[in-house]
This record gives C-alpha cells, structure tokens and sequence, in this order.
C-alpha cells in the first residue's frame, strides 16, 4: 500500500472548482515532483492536503497509511505525519523560533503520551541542525520569520522540516524567490531527508528545482488534474516546450 | 448637578480636621471642587465610553484597619523594597536606599517643603471630580524624594491592597490612597505599584509625580484588583528638561476600572514613554486615558497599549496629544491596538490630536482585530492544537508592549504577570515561560 493514496480528489474554493479529480499515489521512500502552470491547481492541493481552511472537499479521498487525512483537523494531519513547506512563511511577531519549534514537537509528544522534551537535549539538537542549513542562532532566537529574507525563510522551513521528521513532506515552490547559493543550500537539506520510510511531493512551476531534487516521479497538473504522469525526462521536455501543449488540452 | 453619590464617596471617609493650613485650604478646595462637579455622567466628553451608573448606586464606608499584603506571584522574586498602602494607610516601609526620603500622609501636619509646596500642585481637582474626592478625603498615603543626583538600584515595590474588614464582605469599601513621587534633578529610580484587593471596594488613587531636570523615573502599574472591585486611578507628571518618564500599566482586574495618566513636559529634551496592557474578559470594563502636553521643543512620546479583550469585555481607550505653539520638533507617537476575542467584546479608541506647532512629527493609530488565520494556520500546519496556537499568538501579541518595558528585571516580572491572567483566562494558554 502506497503511503499517500489521492483518489478522485474533488475541492473548491470559494465555492468554485480547483481540484477536479486527481488521483496520485506515493510509495514510502518516493519523491514526486508536480509540475504545472499557474492557476492549475497545484497550491490548492498543497493546502487541502494540510487542511487547511476555505479548501472544501467535495469529492473523494486521501489516506496516509491508510488513515483517512480528511477527517482530520490541520494539527492532527501534521502530528500525523504531513509537513508543508510553504511557499509564503507566515511571520509570527513575538514568537520565537526555539519556542515555535519546541511546541510543535511538544504537541506530538503530547500526541504519543510523551512527557515534554528536556529543553537543554533540544537546544543542542536544533542548533546542531540549523547549522547545515545555515539558519544562524539569531534567527532561532528571533520572531519566526519577521524580517527574515526570501532565502532564510525558506531555510527555515526546512529547518522546522528536518526537526520535525514528517513522513510525507510537501513543498510548495520552496525554490521560489531563491538565488542558486540559496537554493543549493535549501536542496541538499532536503535531500538529507529523504528516507527509506519518507515520501515527498515537491509541487514547483520550474525544473531548475529538479535538478537538486531529483524526483522518481513527475506529474504535470493543468486544469485540476493530473494530465501526464512520467521519470525525469518529462522535466526537461516541459522545459523545452513550457506548459502550452498542456494549457491547451485543459482549454 | 451635584449628586449625592459622590458625596456618599466623599462621606465614606471621615473628612480629616484640623492640621496644617496648606493641607486645610487644599482640602476644602477639593471638596468645593466635588461638590461642585459631582460624579460625572456618560454625557461628560471625558467619560462617555465608561458609564459609572454601577459605582454611583454604592454606598461605601470607609476602609479601615490595616492588612497584610501578599506579593502577588509574578511579583514575588523581584529584588524590591517593599512599601505597603493597606486601605490607603502606609503599613509597612522597608529598608529605604540612602538619597530616599519617606513622608506618612496620615500625618503631613510637619510636613517637609517638597511635600507642601507639590502635593495637590500635579493632580488638579477642578476639572477631576475623583482626584478632588481623593484630595478631600485621602486618610493616609506616601510621599518619596528620590534626593538629588541618587541612582536607586533597586525597585521600590508600592503595594497598595484594599479589602473590607467583616468577613462577609458584603459592605463596600472606599480608600483614597495618596502618592508623592518626586525625583530631584539628576536623581533616578524605579517604582512599581501593585494594586490588589478583596470583595467589593473603591479604590481610588491618585499619585502624583514630579521629575527633576536629568531626571528618570521608571513607574509600572499593575492593576489586578478583586472581581469586584472599582478601581479609579489618576497620574498626574510633571516633567522638566532632559528628564525620562518611562511607565507601563497592566491592566486585569476589576469590575471597572478607570486608569488615567497625565503629564506636562514642561522642558526640553524629555523623553515621556508611557505603554501598557489590557486584559479583560466577562463583563469587564477596562478605561484607559491618557492626556499628554506638549509643552515646549525637542521632546518626544511614546505610547503603545495593546489589549486583548475576551467574552462581553468593554475597552476604552482615549489618547490624547496637545502640542503648544512652542513646542516646535515634537516626535509623538500613538498606538492602540486591540485584540478581539469574541463577538461580543467591545473597545471604544478615541485617538485625539490637537497641534498647533507646524514643525512636528506626530502619528497615532488605532487597531481592531482578531487573530489572523495564515498565523492560526501556520502553528496548526506544526502541529499544535487551535486552542494552543491561539494562546500563543495572544501571548505574543501582548508581548509587545511588554517589550517597551525598559527596566529588565522589571520586565520580566510583568511578562509573567500576563502569562498569568492568560492561563487563568484563556485556554490553553502557555506557561509563564512559555512564549
């Protein structure tokens, strides 16, 4: 059984149709890449993963492990195993970073019985991490994301990523706003984490991504829907001949 | 319009005889001045929003007796000396610093120079009909000269705790504690003041502070008064050249509660920062106002306050900021932002600006909102629970005018202060040392 299992997915917003039937499934280990125009569907279905609110399913399900995602609150998906990256890092003004990342995994221990993490293990164990991404004491002990650039916040993103040790991250065009220095540094973090036991969907507009992240797996969604499913070759043929083939059929 | 309410205030307290003639002439003025004004009613410009129909259907006896003050825990660790008003009498007085002179109010009779010459000069009675109660009828309270050039390095912690003295409580008291601060030139000190109380009372304070050329005085209030109690406070500053006035106010306690704080900066160069914090939630009224003169150049305001308001609470915020036609390079700014919880939790904010120097920079604003959903999305998409997350994210938003704080330890004990009202009132709330 494949870790994520999307079948016949069906979701509005505002009351009009985004989703209108994907199916995807996601052996354990695998990363799929999603590829697609804007507009094609590819941030509502990050979000209705998540769970997040005003993304109304309407037809449709999703397991994880064969839990049904959706009848899941938004916390309870990411105790569950669902990390999102996002593309726009919300900025918390007045919650710090260490403090940030110590409730989310208190909230998962909570979760398992767990007493509370020991605050001194953590510490060094968040900083050990921060330091290959480059996320530097400072902006731990800062406010999450608050004048933070483009780059740092999408470090940071991972950083949250690497301590959390989701089993089904998804990254919503992580390599938008990023210069090559940046998102070299962003790739290799994520490729760190790729697991036996771990899948990921790397949702993206660009293949300039996919060449640091190598996927198993690449999809081309347009109008709501998977329109071609295939290896790495396809990356490099929607390069060359950009989304138009694909615009066309959807019209 | 004389009502008999506020002479049932002014009756709850045996009106002092005899003593000195400054302190006789200043008494009677105020009293002339209640009689006169009465209690205010909504129609007053400057009560419209806090409507004292509650207080005025009291009526008070005077507080008497004397009791033990408990820190409350927030406060407990602070490195402080301790001065205890009980029912508006000095109780208790600490090992005071050298540089720092203390005169009992009960008795002012043999009153120093800079007690007769400033008291009842700051607080005008005329158009403050509570302030003229207070001058008319205060029993008790405390002067403090912080001595020419003395830095105070330790806090001064004011505890001023109203309670009846039947077990029952079922009568309402009324105190009239009466503070003197005055910060002699060069001089600097802190002083925190704590308000606390049990059953149904009036406290009603007034303190009046003066600060001296080179000055700085740091002065943080803490009101957490009973759920039952009025609470009706005036701050009265007077600051000259070069001087820093640097105050914060937690507001969450009381029934309602009535926080006013007013200053002339009366000099050039002053830095005036006066911030706070209200917390309220039932059917809590919660009244700050603040009135800032603009006397003369170069001198520069802070003011942030920042509220959260839960369940059917009421806020008030009235700010307002006179700049004279001297009072040329005069940086203003303030800020009310305020934190919705419920439908039907309310704030007023009347930001009022009156400037007639053209060479200013003055900013004020005022906010209304709730939590935001990306930021409740955002800690849910980690994990934490929405009862959490919106914990936290009040937490945090207090935080900020906690921040202005400037004095550290200080700073720190308010913090946890807040963390405290938030785990009693709001679910789900982190620890103290939590955010």
């Amino acid at each position: 059984m494949a870790l994520l299992e999307i079948k016949n997915l069906h979701a509005t917003v505002d009351g009009k149709p985004i989703l209108k039937g994907i199916d995807l499934s996601v052996e354990a280990g695998q990363v799929h890449a999603i590829m697609g125009p804007n507009g094609s569907g590819k941030s509502t279905l990050s979000y209705v993963l998540a769970g997040r609110e005003g993304y109304e399913v309407t037809e449709g399900s999703v397991r994880l492990d064969g839990r049904d995602l959706l009848e899941m609150e938004t916390d309870e998906r990411a105790v569950a195993g669902v990390f999102l990256a996002m593309q726009y890092p919300v900025e918390l003004p007045g919650v710090t970073g260490m403090t940030f990342l110590r409730e989310a995994v208190n909230a998962r221990r909570k979760a398992a019985g767990e007493d509370e993490i020991d605050a001194m293990g953590f510490l060094k164990m968040v900083r050990a991490k921060a330091k290959t991404l480059g996320v530097t004491d400072d902006m731990l002990k800062r406010a999450v994301n608050v004048g933070f650039s483009g780059g740092e916040k999408k470090r940071n993103e991972i950083l949250q990523m690497a301590v959390l040790e989701p089993k089904f991250c998804i990254l919503d065009e992580t390599d938008s706003g990023l210069d090559i220095d940046a998102l070299k540094v962003v790739s290799e973090g994520v490729n760190a984490l790729r697991s036996a036991g771990r899948s990921m969907l790397v949702i993206t507009h660009y293949q300039r991504l996919l060449s640091h992240i190598e996927p198993d797996v690449i999809h081309v969604l347009a109008n709501g829907r998977i329109q071609k499913t295939g290896g790495k070759e396809l990356a490099l043929e929607l390069e060359k001949n950009g989304y138009a083939d694909f615009a066309e059929a959807a019209a | 319009m004389a009502e008999n309410s506020s002479l049932a205030l002014l009756t709850a307290v045996p009106a002092p005889t005899g003593g000195a003639d400054w302190l006789s002439k200043l008494r009677r003025t105020a009293v002339a001045n209640a009689e006169r004004t009465g209690l205010p009613g909504v129609r007053t410009e400057a009560w419209k929003f806090t409507n004292l129909n509650a207080l005025k259907a009291l009526e008070p006896v005077a507080a008497t007796g004397t009791a033990e003050i408990a820190r409350p825990a927030a406060f407990a660790d602070l490195e402080a000396v301790e001065l205890h008003l009980s029912n508006g009498m000095l109780s208790h007085t600490g090992d005071l610093p050298d540089g720092v002179e203390l005169v009992d109010l009960a008795d002012p009779t043999a009153a120093p120079d800079w007690v007769s010459k400033t008291l009842g000069t700051i607080a005008e009675t005329g158009p403050h009909p509570f302030t003229a109660i207070n001058t008319g009828s205060f029993t008790g309270g405390v002067a403090l000269r912080i001595k020419r050039g003395t830095m105070v390095e330790t806090p001064i912690l004011l505890m001023v705790d109203t309670r009846g003295q039947d077990a029952g409580g079922e009568q309402t008291v009324a105190a009239h504690p009466r503070v003197l601060v005055v910060v002699e030139d060069g001089a600097s000190a802190d002083l925190v003041e704590l308000h606390t109380g049990a059953g149904a009372y009036v406290n009603n304070a007034v303190a009046e502070i003066v600060i001296g050329k080179d000055a700085r005085l740091g002065h943080y209030k803490h009101q957490s008064e009973s759920d039952a109690a009025f609470h009706i406070a005036m701050t009265a500053v007077r600051c000259a050249d070069s001087s820093t006035y640097d105050a914060f106010a937690l507001l969450t306690g009381a029934r309602l509660s009535r926080n006013e704080v007013r200053a002339t900066l009366a000099g050039r160069h002053i830095e005036y920062r006066i911030n706070g914090g209200y917390l309220a939630c039932g059917d809590q009224h919660v009244d700050t106002s603040t009135f800032i003169d603009h006397a003369e150049p170069d001198c520069a305001s802070h003011e942030l306050y920042k509220g959260v308001l839960a369940d059917r609470a009421h806020g008030v915020f009235q700010g307002k900021i006179l700049v004279r036609p001297h009072a040329q390079k005069t940086d203003g700014y303030q800020m009310n932002r305020a934190l919705l919880l419920s439908r039907e939790a309310e704030i007023n904010s009347k930001p009022e600006l009156e400037i007639y120097a053209d060479d200013v920079k003055c900013s004020h604003g005022a906010t209304v909102g709730e939590l935001e959903d990306d930021q409740l999305f955002y800690l849910m998409a980690r994990g934490i629970s929405r009862e959490r997350a919106r914990a936290m994210l009040v937490a945090a938003y207090v935080d900020e005018a906690i921040d202005q704080i400037q004095r550290e330890p200080v700073r720190e004990a308010f913090r946890t202060a807040a963390a405290d009202w938030m785990q009693k009132h709001i679910a789900g709330a982190p620890a103290s040392e939590g955010v």
